[in-house]
């Protein structure tokens, strides 16, 4: 799909260019572009590393656990199928904090085996449980509490309170997780 | 909420000290990895900004923009961020180069600058989540997975318009 899109936007781009007469400065727009993304990697990759750092004291030092110990009993509430199975939850539970800490490189290995224990105890091999279909929505719509790669990008650009979204992003994700699982648990019936 | 930052770089670092862990070192393990993210992410970056900009240089995005702008006004969403709600669920990488070229454009503290950041800050790629963990055990049937990620997703947006309206 994202192939699809990349393609259609640089095409139209250099079509209706050259057709309006602008091929002058879409040229010079492809080298501007090219150098203008390496100093904005550079301005990032001071504070992406900052927050990695941050976020890896976080994790060693067993915030992330008591997070999970928090989230186990809301997430056993909302669990009412194979995701219940104790392997299971146990990895559903290290995939959402790991998400909440804003760390997705490690959230998602949790997430592959959280799925495979479901899979487990899932009747149809082929169709989604309604379990699964939570797990996947609470990842597309999962509270971070410290957005970093955000952060890095508004302080790259100059912003002069950086953290001022973290707030008003907490309480976006929050509703929006809501309104997912009520969807969740509306929509399961129907389909 | 200016201190946001700076406080919880304070209570991190304080829980890591009290825990017993080496912070220093933990510190620098994590700034390594950071290193490698920001190496990993480059050339999806690179295709998306080039591609953006090209499509905003020849005017064409202007058209979309203007195209867009009635329906996408009815819930209050600055036409200006049509291209990054419509990449958003389909590409991480590819959104963050759109997100970097609206707050180069319009600068990060202004109200276009804060409705991306909040909107960014608060929902996943659900077609990215769908791919790899429904691919990963075969799950070919996903049933209401993708209305319910993006009743999720719409709500985040209004959500996030209200609040930067609100809050600054």
């Amino acid at each position: 799909m994202i192939n699809y899109i990349w393609f259609f936007i640089l095409v139209i781009g250099i079509v209706v260019g050259i057709l309006t007469g602008r091929a002058d400065s879409i040229s010079k727009i492809f080298t501007q572009a090219s150098s203008n993304t390496v100093k904005l990697l550079i301005e990032i990759t001071g504070s992406m590393c900052l927050w990695s750092g941050i976020m890896k004291v976080a994790q060693k030092s067993g915030l992330t656990d008591k997070i999970a110990i928090v989230l186990r009993p809301i997430l056993k509430f909302l669990f009412k199928g194979e995701g219940r199975n104790e392997k299971a939850l146990g990895f559903i539970i290290m995939n959402i904090t790991a998400n909440m800490m804003g760390i997705s490189n490690a959230a998602t290995p949790f997430g592959i085996k959280a799925m495979e224990e479901m899979q487990k105890y899932n009747n149809k091999k082929d169709t989604a449980s309604n379990d699964m279909v939570l797990f996947l929505v609470l990842n597309a719509a999962c509270i971070q509490f410290v957005p970093t790669t955000i952060l890095s990008f508004r302080a790259a650009c100059n912003s002069k309170n950086p953290g001022e979204i973290i707030i008003p992003a907490i309480i976006t994700t929050t509703i929006a997780a809501l309104i997912g699982i009520i969807s969740c648990k509306l929509l399961e019936k129907n389909f | 909420m200016i201190a946001i930052i700076p406080l919880i770089i304070l209570f991190v670092i304080c829980f890591g000290m009290k825990s017993g862990i080496k912070v220093y070192e933990c510190f620098v393990e994590g700034a390594k990895e950071g290193l490698m993210v920001c190496y990993k992410i480059f050339p999806y970056l690179l295709a998306m900004i080039v591609a953006v900009s090209v499509f905003r240089e020849s005017k064409a995005l202007d058209f979309i923009v203007l195209l867009l702008s009635k329906p996408v006004r009815l819930i209050g969403l600055p036409p200006e961020l049509v291209p990054l709600v419509l990449v958003k669920p389909l590409s991480g990488s590819g959104a963050l180069g759109i997100y970097m070229e609206i707050l180069k454009n319009y600068g990060p503290d202004t109200y276009i600058g804060r409705v991306a950041s909040i909107i960014m800050g608060s929902t996943e790629t659900i077609f990215y989540t769908v791919t790899i963990y429904y691919g990963a055990i075969g799950i070919k049937k996903i049933r209401h997975t993708l209305w319910a990620a993006i009743m999720a997703d719409l709500v985040a947006i209004i959500m996030a318009i209200t609040l930067a309206r609100g809050m600054f």
